[in-house]
This record gives structure tokens, C-alpha cells and sequence, in this order.
């Protein structure tokens, strides 16, 4: 990098406090904090007067598309709206054609995302081959060479005994595994929750036991095998349930929810929006409550967005055959200030920690130099057209939300700052 | 009147009653030999069929023949759908050759609703997944209508598979909002979640559930069904829930009429012996079903000629 980057006037998030200090950035890990600064003429220099200073956001759960369906996103179109949603640092799950199951294709994404050279991008690699459940992917060379975790995210790995035995090999290289967790002979062909709005709409169910029971299995066999997992995109009260008592008996699970579980209901479906279509399903209001509940006693640990590109030929079809997906990237922030920070919730301080720093706890790197800068009063209106992702496949576009991201810096440098 | 058709659930009673009020008429005017119309004269219908029908198909042509519109049928294996085209483009075409009326069956709910949204054209629901077939819910009002001169204050008592049937969710919808009570009844793999939210009652044993009935309609119970663990075999079924001669004397409910959407499956639902009954009425519901088409093609016609839109 060039020159020192200052930030001033800021009200600067830490673990403990908010303070206004000003930061000095001199290099991607010299990073100072002080009331304020004797700035050097040339500097580059942030006023984030009245803005928030967050640590970088993190994506635990993004889909990029590379290789194989850049039609609906690249590395480069998903890192530029990372940064545009305050993201510096996504991981992205390797259901890609073909998918991540070896390491030239580890590389091959490291390498395109650092000639992207916006977020940083860390790959998830398969926990099986050709994610089909049958034998292990090679989890200590895709670790060596760059994976940070294990997932056959899209596709749960149903036998147990090899999950188990995936589980303990996982352990052996301290490798996280993240459970995608559904029982696909309780999912069978459904497309939306089980209940009454999906009775309504006569769109098929999908039980919310398909998950729960899921995520029952991955924590008893982590639990048995003495070993770490984490726990995808939590939709459900029971799920929420289950993963507290199993850190109360002191299992090592983790888990994230997405915004869409704590902002929205499967009202959604009723008009058949193929856009309110993803997997888990938009549940219903006791669900979400559950949801914000856990995010406050930290039993959930992390927002991940579940980013899901699909284009709008993908999705413009028979709410049956549409893809299950939504993106995520460019509007969790503000959802995050809308549905969980402005109805009192959480707090500023407990956002930060769920956007970012638990994340990277769990994920166990260090990025010193990663700063998110927001204004938590902005009024916005969701304007897909606007977005940076190549697909605008979510139901929140024309929404009236609140807050907004206005810089992204990763490593000292300004990757996003939003026009006015 | 809206210009498309696509459910109960989203129309008005009064916009129901209308369409009632209306069959009535056209049922006379058919009922007159050899009387045709030409209310309808110069207008295009097509159905575009991407399940099997013949009845529903049938009915409408009939309906179609007497408003004297010009009638096309498309079926989707004769159809580009089979090629491989997007069910929105196969729409559009559809427009493009200015037909002024598609009536659409397809396996997948909310179907109906994607085509209206994307088409010039009045769509009509003739049957989407498990979600609505809404003319042969107003074919049944239709029926009820002339045995009892009204619907609001009817039980109406629905047995067999609710939970994959369109026809029972249409029914309940528009006999909610026509103040009729109704009671389903089936086993709870039959019955879809969140059933009593609906406003209906839920009674699992028949002779209960059909006691003081005006109306017990079956609703086919297809034995694939059984392939896919929702009861152990059609005869098991029968054996608990099928409505026969016997218990409806046992909930002395003989007055009850006896109503069924066909094809009925003899035996398992309804014994022969009460779809055979003087209290059935279902044959005269698949002549309603001409009249309620003709109503539901001429008030959506009329409507997208003023210009509303869906």
C-alpha cells in the first residue's frame, strides 16, 4: 500500500466499548488508535463524522458461482458486492461446476480472487468428493492449501457413519467442518415451511424437523467424536433450542442464521415470489422470534447472508422449479440495523461481534486492517438494480430499511466507498 | 370482476355470487335447444393443458362453443414446452397470436399466477398443483345453490384427500366466504398442516363428521398415495374413513346430497353404492361445470375489455 489512511471522527466499535477515536493505518497490521492523529499532509484521509467503525464484516457463507455458472456471479462481480455490503472477508462454498473438491480448484479461487483484489476470500472445500456423500474429499491437502473450512453446503452428507469418520479424520488437521443441515427424506420435493402458508398456497412443505433432526445428528457426532463443527444457516426454534442445550453440556458447535430468518416470515410465498424461495425455507414468526432470541444469548454465533445468486431467466419459472436462493451480500447490514438493532434487541457492540469478530473466532485468522464504516441512521430503499452481484434475486428490493455501509477497507485499503 | 381467474381465496363473495348469478343464466339459455350465443363471438379461447384432462378440457370447449368463441386446445406434450421452452415464453406466444382467453391446468402450484402476471390474455385456473381449481369449486356452489337455495348456513363436510387436493382448498375458501360451516375429514397424513386455521373443522371419524351434513362431497384418494407411506393400502383406508350407505345412516344424515369433483374412485372415498344414491348429484355438477365456465369466460372477458387488469 501506498500511504497512511486515517480514519477521524468516527465512533469506533470495539469488543467492549464504542469510543470516538481516530485510527491510523499504516500497513495491513500496523494499525494504531488514538484520540487523534497528527495527519501528514498527503494522507488519505476517512471523515467518519456521525459513522460507526466496525471491524470488517464476514461472509462465513457466500456462493460466488466460479467456476461453472458465472452467469449468475463471478469471483470478481461477488468480491465487489462483498465490499459494497461492508463484507472484507467472504468464504465461499464450493457447490460450484465442478465443485471444490481438490486443490487446483482451491487455487484456482485464491488466485482469481486475489486479481480481484477486493474482499478476501477464503474457499470452503467439500467434505466429500463430487459432494455425493461417498468417500472423503482430500480435506488435509485443500487445507494446506488455503481451504479454512469443510462443507458439502447444498448437500447434507446422510450417512452418518461417514460424517462421523469425516468428523474425526477433520480432527486431525483441527479442519471445521460445517454441517448443511437437512434430512432430505423429511425434505423430500418441498419447496417452502410446513404449515399454513404453505397450505395455503398448496406449495409442498418442508418440515422443520428436516433440520432439526440434522443438526441433532452433526452435534451428538461431534460430540462423540470430541471434536469442533459448525451449524449452517439456522432457521428454526427447535434448531436454535437444540444447539443451546448442546453448549450448556460444553459441545464445541457453532452456528449462523441469515438475515432473511430474523427479518422475514413465509408470508413471503404467498404470492408465489420465487425470490422469497431458499433452503431452509422462510419459517414463521415464533421461528424468527427464536431466531433473534438466540442472536441475543449467543447461542448464535454468526450472521452469514447464504449469499445465493440466481439470474432473473433462473428464476422467472414455476415456483417448483425455480432455484433456492437469495442474495444477501448488499443487504444484510441493513437488515441487521433494521430487524435487530433499531427494535433494541442487540446492540451496536453485539453487531460487530456477529457480523465479524465472532466469525473470526471461528474461523481462527487475523486481519488487523479490515474496517467497515456505516451510518446507522440512513434511510435506504433496497434497489437491486444498484446492486454490484450480477443476480438480484431477492424479495427485500423496494424495501424502505435503515443504515447503510459507506466505506469498506480491507488490509488498509479502500475497496468500496458509496456515491452519494 | 378481475380480467384473470386464478383462485377463491383472493375473490370477493359478492364477485362469487355474481359468477352464480350469472351461470344461472347461461344454464337457461343452454337449457333452450339448440340455443347458442354469440356473446362471445370473434374471442379466441385456448386451454394449455399440462396435465391430463378430459373432463375439465371437455366442459370448457362445451362452454366455449355455446358463448360461440373460437376454441384451441394445446396440451404441453404437443407444445415448444416439451422443447424446452420457459412456461412465461410459451405465455407470451400464446398473446402474440391474440388469444383472448387461456385456461390453464399445471402440476405446479401458483403456475397460474406467473402466466397472468406475464400475459395480455385472461387467465383462468383450470386446476394449479395443490393449490386451487377454482371453477369446480363454483360448479359445486352452483349445485348446492339450486338444491338449497342458498349456501350461507350449509355443512358442508369434504372426506378423502385434502392435502393434494385443489378442489377441497377452492371449496373451502369460497364456502367460508359464502358463510357455509365446513368440516374436512381424513386421516392427518391427509390433511394439510395448519388445517383448523383455515376456519374449518377437523373430524376424523366419518359417521361424527358427516352427522347433521347438508353436503358430503368426496375427493379422490389416489392409491399412489400409498407408494408414498400416507396409509398402509386403499382398503385400510376405506375400512376407517370411506362414506357409505351404512354410516351415513349410523350419523342419520340421508338428507345430506352427495357431491363428488370426479374421478371417483368407487369403494375407497364413496361406496358405489352413495355415488349411485338418489341424493347424488353429481352428474348434474358436471353440467353446472359448462355453465359456471361459461359465466367465469364472459364476465373475464368482458372485464379485460374494459381494460381491467389482474
Amino acid at each position: 500500500m501506498s500511504k497512511e489512511l486515517y480514519i477521524i471522527n468516527g465512533e469506533v466499535v470495539f469488543p467492549d466499548k464504542i469510543k470516538r477515536l481516530d485510527i491510523r493505518i499504516k500497513d495491513d497490521i500496523n494499525v494504531d488508535f488514538e484520540e487523534s492523529f497528527q495527519i501528514p499532509k498527503n494522507a488519505k484521509v476517512i471523515d467518519a463524522k456521525g459513522l460507526h467503525v466496525f471491524h470488517g464484516f464476514v461472509d462465513m457463507h457466500t456462493h460466488l458461482r466460479e467456476p461453472g455458472q458465472t452467469s449468475k456471479e463471478t469471483i470478481a462481480t461477488g468480491c465487489k458486492s462483498a465490499v459494497a455490503g461492508g463484507f472484507t472477508t467472504i468464504c465461499c462454498m464450493p457447490n460450484t461446476k465442478p465443485v471444490l473438491d481438490n486443490v487446483p480448484l482451491i487455487e484456482f479461487v485464491k488466485q482469481r480472487a486475489k486479481e480481484t483484489n477486493l474482499a478476501g476470500v477464503f474457499p470452503i472445500g467439500c467434505i466429500t468428493k463430487g459432494q455425493e456423500g461417498k468417500e472423503l474429499a482430500p480435506i488435509g491437502s485443500m487445507l494446506k492449501a488455503g481451504a479454512i473450512a469443510f462443507s458439502d453446503d447444498g448437500k447434507p452428507i446422510e450417512n452418518g457413519g461417514l460424517m462421523k469418520n469425516a468428523l474425526e479424520y477433520a480432527k486431525s488437521f483441527d479442519a471445521l467442518l460445517i454441517s448443511h443441515p437437512e434430512d432430505k427424506s423429511i425434505a423430500k420435493d418441498g419447496v417452502v415451511n410446513e404449515g399454513y402458508n404453505a397450505s395455503v398456497a398448496g406449495l409442498k412443505g418442508i418440515s422443520r424437523v428436516a433440520e432439526e433432526s440434522m443438526i441433532a445428528r452433526d452435534i451428538l457426532l461431534a460430540e462423540t467424536v470430541g471434536t469442533k463443527i459448525h451449524i449452517a444457516h439456522v432457521s428454526t426454534k427447535g434448531g436454535v433450542e437444540i444447539i443451546r442445550n448442546a453448549k450448556a453440556r460444553g459441545v464445541a458447535v457453532t452456528c449462523e442464521t441469515c438475515p432473511h430468518y430474523f427479518s422475514a416470515t413465509d408470508v413471503e410465498i404467498l404470492d408465489y415470489n420465487t425470490n422469497a424461495k431458499m433452503n431452509p425455507p422462510l419459517r414463521e414468526e415464533s421461528d424468527r422470534l427464536a431466531i433473534i432470541e438466540g442472536l441475543k444469548d449467543g447461542t448464535i454465533d454468526c450472521i452469514a447472508t447464504d449469499h445465493a445468486p440466481h439470474t432473473e431467466d433462473d428464476k422467472a419459472v414455476e415456483f417448483d422449479l425455480a432455484p433456492f436462493g437469495i442474495t444477501g451480500l448488499e443487504t444484510a447490514f441493513s437488515l441487521c440495523i433494521t430487524y435487530l438493532v433499531k427494535p433494541g434487541y442487540i446492540d451496536l457492540i453485539a453487531l460487530n461481534k456477529l457480523l465479524s469478530l465472532n466469525s473470526i473466532k471461528i474461523l481462527n485468522f487475523i486481519k488487523l486492517a479490515d474496517f467497515t464504516i456505516c451510518d446507522i441512521n440512513a434511510k435506504v430503499t433496497v434497489d437491486t438494480s444498484k446492486h454490484f452481484s450480477k443476480s438480484k434475486n431477492t424479495f427485500f428490493n423496494g424495501r424502505k430499511l435503515t443504515g447503510q455501509v459507506k466505506y469498506t477497507i480491507v488490509d488498509g485499503e479502500i475497496k468500496y466507498s458509496m456515491r452519494d | 370482476m378481475k380480467k384473470d381467474l386464478l383462485g377463491l381465496k383472493d375473490i370477493s363473495a359478492s364477485e362469487i355470487e355474481l359468477i352464480l348469478d350469472t351461470a344461472a343464466e347461461m344454464k337457461k339459455l343452454f337449457s333452450k335447444k339448440g340455443k347458442k350465443s354469440n356473446l362471445l363471438e370473434g374471442q379466441t379461447v385456448s386451454t394449455l393443458f399440462f396435465e391430463n384432462s378430459t373432463r375439465t378440457r371437455l366442459s370448457f370447449e362445451t362452454a366455449s362453443n355455446f358463448l360461440g368463441a373460437h376454441f384451441m386446445a394445446i396440451s404441453a406434450s404437443t407444445s415448444s414446452v416439451s422443447k424446452g421452452e420457459t412456461f412465461i415464453d410459451t405465455g407470451k406466444n400464446l398473446d402474440a397470436i391474440l388469444i383472448d382467453a387461456i385456461v390453464i391446468r399445471h402440476p405446479m402450484g401458483g403456475a397460474p399466477h406467473l402466466l397472468a402476471k406475464n400475459v395480455k390474455a385472461s387467465v383462468i385456473n383450470g386446476g394449479d398443483g395443490t393449490s386451487e381449481h377454482p371453477t369446480q369449486a363454483l360448479l359445486d356452489f352452483l349445485t348446492m345453490r339450486e338444491k338449497f337455495s342458498k349456501i350461507k348456513g350449509l355443512k358442508v363436510v369434504l372426506c378423502g384427500d385434502i392435502k393434494f387436493s385443489r378442489v377441497a382448498r377452492s371449496n373451502i375458501w369460497g364456502l367460508l366466504k359464502l358463510g357455509a360451516e365446513v368440516t374436512v375429514c381424513a386421516p392427518y397424513t391427509l390433511l394439510p398442516k395448519g388445517m383448523e386455521d383455515f376456519g374449518v373443522k377437523v373430524e376424523l371419524n366419518p359417521a361424527k363428521a358427516i352427522a347433521n351434513a347438508d353436503v358430503i362431497m368426496g375427493l379422490r384418494i389416489q392409491s399412489e398415495r400409498q407408494n408414498m407411506g400416507v396409509f398402509p393400502s386403499v382398503g385400510e383406508y376405506a375400512k376407517f374413513f370411506s362414506i357409505t350407505e351404512e354410516v351415513i345412516k349410523k350419523a342419520k344424515a340421508e338428507k345430506a346430497i352427495i357431491m363428488h369433483p370426479g374421478p371417483a374412485n368407487r369403494g375407497v372415498e364413496m361406496s358405489g353404492e352413495v355415488l349411485d344414491s338418489k341424493n347424488s348429484v353429481v352428474l348434474e355438477q358436471v353440467t353446472n361445470g359448462v355453465a359456471v365456465r361459461m359465466a367465469v369466460l364472459k364476465l373475464l372477458l368482458e372485464a379485460r375489455a374494459r381494460g381491467v387488469k389482474s
